[in-house]
């Protein structure tokens, strides 16, 4: 385990991560893992978000080394495409039982690597470890490497066990198996000047190839797309490209990181959803190119096709901007697609009310921030209940959001889109904006929803109706009672991962005089944790006139009343 | 008679078995406000969540310990006694039903003891149960983890009560298996409410994941059989318990509180539905009503125009034990052979299923034995085998997560018997061949097909 804990060290350390940049080498060391809450935690782990990573290379027989939950309540479950082999959709896993727990499994995860090639003959295989086994101390280096010398074909061990942290995590440590084993390990047949890496892209719904003909048309080959429709020979090759980009923010960036080390691949961050990010993309890649030795007149031609795309993809957005413009969009997503599918609303018109920022980065957030004005609306752990006064509030049309708040969003009759990796349109390139534009307007105009949303005849009222008039009344016991609206706000939850309560934040800053988020944090915990709330205690600092104000009337009300 | 088999490969491929915590967590999402939780690293509940979630298109409570590397290591009464008091304020469920994983059985908490330690130090959450359920990831499979799970509930929550006690005369209780659908449920209740009977379920899915717009949001289960009706089971007149999993259960109810108990290993068939009328006939002491009359009539016609399609089948079943026996003899009774058949655990309707041999292992074993059959019975993962094999799919059990309406699919009954029948013979019809010049020709090589299909056995 020492190797693997030197390896989260050294993943935490990354200096490609300007978040890490700006952090105390005391705090560096602690990682950017968020702690996570029991019994207030949602998200994968660090098992989900390494396989995630790497199960789309199509051709490699990826194995689980653990009991039944890892692979047997998960699998085939990931909505990548592949141009070629399928064994990337066949389940591997040794389905260790009590004996293997008790004795060790690290030979039966030997005798499987055999089958595994005996049977299906892939170019490689990749052993996923996962928490059971790595607690009992399998070592599953050590089987692999035994296992690579013993059948002659790469046996890459890809050590990120469930508990080690959450699904970022995973991400990296995956990158960091591909690092070790496999980047560098082959040599192409040939190169050109236009070879290129994508790093972090997973061609969920084939989303990739709605951007490949157009790198094809100006000549430019994607060597290696990591992970995304790859074959392992791709990546084994990957060290040979010219210049790379880094597409899902920063879940990769180690890879893209050290690969520029390395091999010198230089590389930059951008993305291909909506049509000026596009354009932005293929301009810094020919840029880089251009920059690695390719004929300076790949720019004359990116230029040419962003012109002609553009104008193609604004022509067939124009009859759906009609339509479009003005209507609210509730974005509740995380990390890569909150900046992204910011943008690419707004092109067509929409407006953008909300966005929940969970799984981001705090670059994310700036970068939201940035896009959507001052007023961006960040929303944090919300609970359904909350989803649906927001909705309300918001007066928003239609929400975007992953597959898990869907339910919570239909059931309150609102249309709905899954923008993140379990759904089954792909938005990339100047086609997929055309492509999201045409799904938001399908939704939004859906006969469906003048339909649910009436009651039926027998019915008094609809559950809406009722909900609307527990928020009304509530609204209205909290206008009239002060203390009551005083209460309320003190039990706000303000920082989740220490459970501290906005109550607790204001009497020390009334009872220490403090005036910096970092002493309010010092005091109280709030901000320890994954620090997202940072943001909060400096609002809340700022306007204390308000509050206190508050606060010392109630109090002197509280003084006469005795 | 089949003789059961383990296979002795090492590596699993194409995983057919699910875990048991996730079994367990199902069957606690059948109890109203309820949250389950898993005692875990968060990567187990979450695929956990995802699972379900894609399974019935529904919001899904499941909530984590969130067992870090170190926390495992030194033992998780800390995240436990943090998790419930997390939940409690935040959800304020009535019931949190705690299942154990992979990595807390390794380490060998002992969560009875933390909840004992858990209740002395925080007396302000006594009004919230506790259930805990040990379902270690590495024993066992998603019904086990499912009947272990409704059996402490019988245990723990039931009131005992005396053998002498009265009881209502025309109230039964329900104790469905894991591979029982919310749409079962529903037509369960619909045919005891027929005869004037009170159905008390327990779990009750048809309540909380049947897919309805509740009257408010709640982060907990939306619906479900409540404590109060839990505890109260002992005082019903009979207990009617579905698939062989349910005996523990139905057994434990009868020990503490004399509710005698029928269980009906499957209610898929018409002799078995034959049974359950006749005694729901027996406990209400009501004639069969007419509309349930009618439905066996149809089912009795349903029969005899599908007999012709099903005759000498062969069809591939992978399921869960209880879900392989109920649809093997249902095929077995319209003529069709169950020719291979793969499960995920040990039971005792295993050995008599009327197969050759009934395999424990995964759908890579059910592949290579359905070449050449007519027919793929197995829940969605099923798709690659079948689109290799050529053959047409019927998915049934969880996961069905590529297709809607998994909560309603409806097998049990006259009427559930009805649907499932006419809907595999139409699967046949489609997929009859249309003869051709050379359909007769070369029977040799089509021997061959055969012979072939039998040594990859």
């Amino acid at each position: 385990m020492s190797s693997l804990s030197n390896k989260i060290q050294d993943v935490f350390n990354e200096p490609g991560c300007g978040k890490n940049q700006a952090k105390s080498e005391k705090e560096r060391k602690k990682g950017c893992t968020k702690q996570l809450q029991p019994g207030g935690a949602a998200g994968g782990c660090a098992f989900d978000g390494a396989k995630i990573a790497l199960q789309p290379i199509t051709d490699v027989a990826h194995l689980v080394h653990g009991p039944i939950a890892c692979e047997g309540n998960s699998w085939d479950n990931r909505g990548s495409k592949s141009s070629g082999s399928n064994l990337w959709r066949t389940g591997f896993t040794t389905d260790i039982n009590e004996t293997d727990v008790v004795f060790g499994g690290e030979k039966r995860l030997f005798k499987s690597i055999r089958e595994v090639i005996e049977k299906y003959d892939p170019p490689a295989v990749f052993v996923y470890q996962t928490c059971v086994p790595a607690m009992i101390g399998d070592d599953i280096e050590a089987v692999c490497k035994a296992a690579s010398k013993k059948f002659g074909k790469p046996v890459v061990p890809v050590n990120s066990p469930g508990f080690v942290g959450p699904k970022n995590l995973g991400n990296k440590l995956a990158g960091e198996a591909l690092l070790d084993y496999v980047i560098g390990t082959e040599e192409p047949e040939y190169t050109t000047p236009y070879d290129i890496n994508i790093i972090g892209e997973y061609n969920l719904s084939g989303e990739l190839w709605q951007v490949k003909p157009l790198l094809d048309e100006l000549g430019i080959r994607i060597l290696a797309c990591i992970s995304g429709d790859a074959k392992y020979r791709d990546i084994a090759c990957s060290h040979r490209a010219r210049a790379a980009m880094m597409v899902c923010s920063k879940s990769m960036i180690n890879i893209a990181r050290k690969m520029e080390e390395r091999y010198g691949i230089p590389f930059f961050e951008g993305s291909f959803y909506g049509i000026g990010d596009t354009s932005d993309a293929l301009r810094q890649i020919s840029r880089l190119l251009i920059e690695r030795g390719a004929p300076a007149e790949l720019m004359a031609r990116t230029e040419a096709l962003i012109a002609r795309e553009e104008a193609r993809a604004w022509a067939a957005i124009e009859p759906y901007k009609k339509r479009l413009t003005g209507k609210k969009v509730l974005l509740i997503t995380g990390g890569v697609k909150s900046w992204s599918v910011v943008a690419a609303l707004q092109e067509s018109g929409m407006e953008v009310v909300g966005t929940s920022v969970k799984k981001s980065t705090k670059e994310d957030k700036e970068r939201i921030k940035e896009l959507m004005g001052e007023d961006a609306h960040m929303i944090e752990d919300m609970t359904p209940r909350e989803m649906y006064k927001m909705l309300k509030e918001a007066k928003a049309d239609i929400m975007l959001s992953g597959g898990r708040s869907q339910f919570v969003a239909l059931k309150a009759k609102m249309p709905w889109l899954d923008i993140n990796q379990e759904r089954h349109h792909a938005y990339m390139g100047y086609v997929g904006m055309v492509e999201l534009v045409k799904e938001i307007d399908k939704a939004l105009y859906n006969p469906i929803w003048e339909q649910v949303r009436k009651r039926a005849p027998w019915e008094e009222s609809t559950w809406e109706d009722v909900a609307d008039s527990a928020i009304a009344a509530e609204a209205a016991a909290l206008a009239a009672n002060p203390e009551l609206a005083r209460e309320k706000r003190r039990s706000t939850p303000v920082c989740n991962c220490k459970s501290v309560l906005r109550g607790a934040i204001e009497d020390a800053i009334v009872e220490h005089g403090l005036t910096t988020a970092d002493a309010v944090s010092e005091k109280t915990l709030a901000g320890t944790g994954c620090g997202s709330c940072k943001g909060k205690l400096e609002k809340i600092l700022e306007t204390m006139d308000h509050w206190h104000a508050e606060t010392g009337k109630t109090g002197t009300q509280a003084q006469q009343a005795a | 008679m089949a003789t059961v088999i383990t296979p002795k490969k090492s590596c699993t491929v194409n995983p057919l078995k699910m875990s048991q915590p996730i079994g367990s967590a199902l069957a606690f999402m059948g109890i109203r406000n309820c949250m389950p939780l898993f005692h875990g690293s968060q990567g187990c509940t979450s695929f956990g969540l995802v699972l379900f979630v894609r399974h019935f298109k529904e919001a899904i409570p499941l909530q984590t310990t969130a067992m870090s590397e170190v926390a495992t290591v030194l033992g998780g009464l800390e995240n436990v006694e943090q998790a419930i008091i997390t939940i409690a304020n935040r959800q304020k469920p009535s019931i949190i039903g705690i299942s154990s994983t992979g990595v807390t059985e390794t380490k060998g908490d002992d969560v009875d003891a933390f909840i004992k330690l858990i209740r002395e130090k925080h007396p302000e959450l006594d009004h919230i149960t506790l259930v805990y359920v040990s379902t270690p990831d590495f024993k066992g499979a998603f019904q086990d983890g499912w009947a272990k799970t409704v059996t402490r509930l019988v245990e723990q929550l039931v009131e005992p009560v005396p053998n002498s006690a009265p009881r209502l005369p025309n109230r039964v209780n329900l104790l469905p298996g894991a591979h029982v659908t919310p749409g079962d449920i529903d037509e369960l209740r619909d045919v005891l409410e027929a005869f004037g009977l009170e159905v008390l379920v327990l779990p009750d899915l048809s309540g909380s994941l049947d897919g309805h717009i509740p009257d408010d949001f709640t982060p907990t289960t939306l619906g479900g059989i409540s404590l109060e009706e839990i505890a109260g089971l002992g005082r019903s007149a009979h207990t009617i318990a579905v698939g062989e999993q349910m005996r523990a259960a139905a057994e434990a109810l009868e020990a503490k509180t004399g509710v005698p108990y029928t269980l009906f290993d499957r209610l898929t068939g018409l002799e078995p539905n034959d049974r359950l009328i006749s005694l729901c006939a027996r406990i209400s002491r009501r004639p069969v009503p007419t509309k349930i009359r009618r439905q066996r009539g149809q089912l009795v016609d349903a029969m005899l125009d599908a007999h012709f399609h099903f005759g000498g089948k062969k069809i591939a079943i992978g399921a869960e034990p209880d879900l392989l026996w109920t649809l093997s003899e249902w095929a077995r009774e319209l003529g069709a052979e169950t020719a291979a058949a793969v499960t995920t655990t040990a039971s005792p309707l295993l050995d008599r299923i009327a197969t050759e041999e009934v395999l424990i292992g995964d759908l890579e074993d059910l592949e290579a034995r359905a070449a050449g059959c007519d027919l793929l019975m197995t829940h969605s993962h099923g798709r690659q085998a079948a689109e290799r094999l050529k053959i047409p799919f019927y998915r049934i059990g969880i996961p069905m997560f590529d297709r809607l309406g998994a909560a309603h699919q409806t097998i049990v009954g006259y009427r559930g018997t009805r649907n499932l029948t006419f809907e595999i013979a139409n699967m046949f019809i489609a997929n009859g061949h249309e003869p051709t010049p050379e359909t007769w020709y070369r029977p040799k090589e089509t021997e061959h097909a055969g012979a072939a299909a039998v040594a990859a056995h």
